[in-house]
């Protein structure tokens, strides 16, 4: 059994990043993942998508996820410019940054966070930028349970070592905390 | 024991496993061109460098063409080197693969392979590699990150072993691997050294020893020049097997030249290369629940081609399909790999029915079911006995 993960988000925004930290998650508890980023000419602000794949065991499929159990959008507005919810199984998890529910119709379990808000309270920012893809990962294992919070933040805190990694750390608990399911 | 294992296991891309790989295997001389096409190999082995984690030479320089002459002079003068392209950037160092293994110079070197222009395009297919074929280099196509970091480590030995002294280049798919981050074991410096003693066994530029490399020569001497090529190439595929062997003995994980997946009793099988090959192999099981019985051949050291080994494995199959990732235009059939396959059948008493695809090309979608497909394309041509005589394009908007 594969897991099958989807991130939208922005350029700058972190996707790709917290795509490849949940996998690190994932093999930090002696699981197996697969991150990569969607291929495409990405910009600072325009759509980006990244994937990952976590499994029991090794992952041989190298093809690109169609559809995923979970989805997770890092910027809610780009509910008016990307379908996120293409392919999503049936009973499949979506995860929202955002303070309010998305109003989204369907067979999906939707939990949100107000990832920007847990950033911008840390002073999380990056070149002006509220960092929100470590917070949204604590939403993501309260909505999945896939991984553990300690297997996160240890990956986020090996990651960026210091002051950086603990302020990153702090957010993915504040989101574990604070992410409510809506529908 | 579980538990050490897991310590050194970390989350790399293929790009950061080669990065790690030299490292481990204390390259002294490392140049490159530090924009794109560059991957981010070079970046960090930049860090590792401003860090001190690794005493290498950092050469930044303004071309690819640049890069490999950098490393060419270094290994003449008996450093242990390292460079890394893609795409443009390895075609724009084509003129100086032919002096790296001209002057037999133990160069290693990663590609992340991806399309050539016209029009651009930053994506993957084998263009770039197939481009550099007959170069004079020994050539792996990696299939995980964690074969790339392997492979990488067992490059050096191919290269520097006495019998060999030809350049090694390590390709894996742009993008599907470059930037897929999987789970790497890396292997420590110490073991890497045991495994690669860092020793120079190739002839060098030495001011108490003169010698002149790589000169002009008259025709009375060149073509011996270019056997001694020949052999060399041969003698490398020999030396591949021994490192790969090696390898196993010592790290435990090893992966021949070429690998079988379901072969035993397959009556169809595919022969892919780097990470298609993973997509393949579960198609083989999907096609197998559907009826077919299919197998798959991974193709893992291109040059020299195993010919002999592929003709064996493939002994007891009826139809076999070939998956390029590059087009050879204008060729009698345009798949590279499938021509050379042709070519190793048509000497040999086994004749299975032959079929080429072409796919994936600037990184063209190719899923599962595409090479389900395939498969019960070649069950046909399996009972009508014939093949389709001209490449299949998988996937064109025609």
């Amino acid at each position: 059994m594969i897991e099958e993960y989807r991130f939208h988000g922005r350029g700058g925004q972190g996707a790709v990043t917290a795509a490849r930290l949940l996998v690190g998650a994932a093999h930090r508890e002696g699981r197996y993942g697969q991150a990569f980023p969607h291929f495409g000419a990405e910009r600072r602000g325009a759509p980006v998508v990244a994937f990952a794949r976590i499994s029991d065991r090794p992952i041989r499929v190298h093809e690109q996820v169609r559809e995923p159990d979970v989805v997770v959008v890092l910027d809610p507005t780009l509910f008016k410019l990307v379908n996120v919810l293409e392919g999503l199984r049936e009973g499949g998890v979506l995860v929202v940054n955002s303070k309010e529910d998305p109003g989204i119709q369907g067979p999906y379990k939707v939990f949100i966070v107000d990832a920007t808000g847990i950033a911008l309270s840390l002073g999380l920012r990056v070149a002006g930028w509220p960092v929100v893809n470590t917070s949204i990962l604590g939403a993501v294992v309260k909505a999945t349970g896939s991984v553990s919070l300690d297997s996160v933040v240890d990956e986020i805190k090996s990651n960026w070592p210091g002051r950086m990694g603990e302020a990153n750390a702090q957010a993915a608990k504040l989101a574990y905390e604070k992410a409510v399911r809506v529908r | 024991m579980a538990q050490q294992l897991l310590k050194k296991k970390l989350a790399l891309s293929s790009n950061y496993a080669v990065a790690y790989a030299v490292k481990a295997l204390d390259v002294d001389v490392i140049a490159a061109y530090p924009i794109t096409p560059q991957t981010h190999v070079v970046e960090k082995l930049s860090e590792f460098a401003a860090n001190g984690e690794i005493n290498a030479e950092m050469i930044h320089v303004e071309s690819e063409h640049s890069a490999l002459s950098a490393v060419i002079g270094a290994s003449a003068a008996g450093a242990r080197v390292f460079t890394a392209t893609a795409s443009q950037g390895l075609a724009l160092m084509h003129e100086v693969l032919h002096i790296a293994s001209g002057m037999r110079l133990p160069i290693v070197m990663s590609i992340a392979t991806r399309a050539l222009s016209a029009p651009i395009s930053i994506w993957n297919d084998y263009s770039d590699v197939m481009n550099a074929r007959d170069t004079g280099w020994v050539i792996y196509f990696t299939s995980s990150a964690q074969e790339t970091h392997d492979t990488v480590i067992q490059a050096y030995r191919v290269a520097e072993n006495p019998n060999v002294h030809l350049p090694v280049m390590v390709a894996y798919d742009g993008y599907i691997m470059s930037h897929t981050v999987e789970p790497v074991e890396v292997v420590e410096k110490e073991d890497a050294l045991r495994y690669a003693p860092k020793k120079v066994t190739w002839p060098r530029l030495d001011p108490d020893n003169p010698v002149t490399m790589g000169t002009i020569t008259s025709p009375d001497w060149y073509y011996e020049f270019k056997y001694q090529q020949v052999m060399a190439m041969r003698e490398a595929l020999k030396a591949a097997e021994e490192a790969d062997r090696v390898f196993g003995e010592m790290f435990g994980r090893n992966y021949g030249v070429a690998e079988g997946f379901m072969l035993e009793d397959a009556e169809v099988a595919l022969i892919t290369m780097g990470a298609f090959a993973n997509t393949a192999k579960v198609a083989a099981v999907e096609a197998r629940k559907q009826g077919v019985k299919a197998g798959v051949l991974r193709l893992r050291l291109y040059r020299p081609f195993p010919k002999e080994k592929i003709v064996e494995m493939l002994s007891n199959v009826s139809a076999v399909g070939v998956v390029d990732k590059a087009i050879s235009f204008g060729a009698p059939v345009e798949g590279p790999v499938f021509n050379e396959v042709a070519g190793a059948f048509y000497s040999s008493d086994h004749r299975p029915v032959l079929a080429s695809f072409i796919a994936g090309i600037g990184q063209r979608t190719v899923l599962v079911d595409d090479f389900v497909s395939m498969f019960k394309k070649l069950q046909e041509y399996a009972k009508t006995g014939r093949g389709p005589g001209e490449s299949i394009y998988v996937g064109v908007r025609a």
